[in-house]
């Protein structure tokens, strides 16, 4: 209980403080994580999309295969995005292994196939209740798939929240490509399990409060945002 | 109700459509004339709603679908609208930008459209804050907002009170009597009686009468037909 108590209080002491090095960490893991989740979505949500519509031999292979990688290990991505970005890898000559782009790779590929089936699960949904009526307006189907993104962007971003949580939660892939630099690559998670490593549980706890606390302000941002459109839409089912 | 002309503007010949081992359609002709008011009637599952689809072309079917202009557009209605969670006025440019109409002429066509279903002062309302009457009044403008040749309605009044009814009723009637040709399933009789001038009464997929309402409805009908039409559907034990 005291440790915990102790946590906390270090917790708000560090906010309190603006500590420069948390500062830099928490920034760090924002820009790592939002990078990873605005280039993931700019793939996932079109592929999500079509694999709602879209009808080949396989599909449901496809699909299979995309919600099974919702289970994917960040410590296998980061060993796969090691692999391809280290000197004798396929990718090695592009030099950024251990820097934030090789975070953000990494983090791309993990949180990916969480935008990829939760926006193919959404868009059939959708489908199932208009698409016949987008497509007796003229719409092809895939048109009809992104129309479904538009009419339910509220619950895509509810998609993007998931993957960024995802994200900025996981500590394998960053570790593992980012190499944990102190001032480089060190984001909230990997700053965790070294102080955890160091036996400093107090500081680490501390920490995690902290993750949590920026991730729900991330949050709180967007449900305000939402909120503020849902009254426009007061009375909308 | 306007005076059918000769030379149909689309026409189905020997239509058959299959849904797995269901046989939903079998082996229909059928032309509709410019200017028809046709009500499709008949039992639930005698092939209503499909007949609708096939003739509007969205569904694969054996047998021929012809029109006699192919460049003409055509819209359905259905009896639940579905409404983008978007303004009136967004749907409305959705349905006129997915029809590929000129977009010059997008704020005319809008402001006759609505006003004719007496929408134009809630343009910039949330589509799906309207009522289930004000929706389909909507679904009604985004269909006829790109001048569509033949307008398919898909029972458009069955999920509405009395007074949301009489209005649809009255734009379509209104519809009908500036030539629109309209082909609607129906399971009101009265309502066929009301507004069509072609009755087609369809059992198990197929085309068992087609009439010109009058004789529809005056004539001395045979079959299933007649009980349908006395309300004795529902006593028929074989």
């Amino acid at each position: 209980m005291n440790g915990f108590g102790a946590s906390v209080r270090t917790a708000f002491d560090l906010i309190a403080n603006a500590d420069a090095a948390l500062v830099r960490t928490v920034l760090l893991s924002l820009s790592v994580s939002g990078s990873a989740c605005l280039v993931a979505a700019a793939f996932g949500l079109t592929l999500g999309a079509w694999l709602a519509v879209a009808r080949f031999p396989g599909h449901r292979l496809a699909v299979l295969g995309v919600n099974t990688l919702l289970a994917l290990p960040s410590v296998v991505v980061g060993l796969v995005v090691y692999l391809l970005l280290s000197r004798s890898g396929p990718l090695g000559s592009w030099g950024i292994l251990f820097t934030p782009s090789a975070m953000v790779m990494a983090q791309t590929i993990l949180v990916l196939p969480v935008i990829v089936a939760l926006t193919r699960q959404l868009v059939a949904d959708s489908l199932r209740d208009g698409g016949d009526q987008l497509r007796s307006m003229g719409a092809g189907p895939m048109r009809c798939a992104l129309l479904m993104l538009l009419h339910d962007r509220w619950a895509v971003l509810m998609v993007l929240i998931a993957a960024f949580g995802r994200a900025i939660a996981e500590v394998g892939a960053v570790m593992v490509v980012g190499g944990n630099i102190d001032g480089v690559t060190r984001v909230m998670t990997t700053a965790i399990a070294l102080e955890t490593s160091k036996g400093d549980l107090p500081l680490a706890m501390a920490l995690g409060i902290v993750l949590l606390l920026v991730v729900g302000a991330v949050n709180l941002l967007l449900s305000l945002a939402q909120r503020g459109q849902g009254s426009a839409l007061a009375g909308v089912r | 109700m306007s005076t059918a002309e000769p030379g149909p503007v689309l026409s189905l010949r020997q239509v058959s459509v299959r849904f797995g081992t269901v046989q939903a359609l079998h082996q229909v002709t059928l032309d509709v004339h410019r200017g028809d008011f046709i009500a499709l009637v008949g039992a639930n599952g005698s092939g209503k709603t499909t007949l609708l689809r096939a003739l509007h072309g969205m569904l694969a079917h054996q047998g021929s679908r012809l029109l006699a202009d192919r460049g003409a557009l055509q819209a359905m209605v259905y009896q639940r609208p579905f409404m983008l969670r978007l303004t009136l006025a967004n749907n409305m440019r959705l349905a006129l930008w997915l029809a590929g109409v000129p977009r010059a002429t997008w704020p005319q066509r809008m402001e006759s459209a609505l006003r004719r279903v007496g929408l134009l002062d809630l343009l910039e309302r949330p589509a799906r804050a309207l009522s289930a009457g004000q929706q389909q009044r909507l679904a009604l403008a985004r269909a006829w907002v790109i001048g569509p040749s033949v307008l398919f309605l898909d029972e458009p009044t069955a999920s509405l009170d009395p007074s949301a009814k009489k209005e649809v009723e009255a734009l379509l009637a209104g519809f009908s009597a500036d030539g629109m040709t309209l082909v609607m399933s129906t399971h009101n009789l009265g309502q066929a009686k009301r507004m069509a001038s072609r009755v087609i009464y369809l059992e198990q997929g197929q085309i068992h009468v087609d009439l010109p309402t009058d004789r529809f409805f005056g004539e001395s009908l045979e079959g299933p037909a007649s009980l349908f039409v006395r309300g004795e559907m529902a006593w028929k034990l074989d």
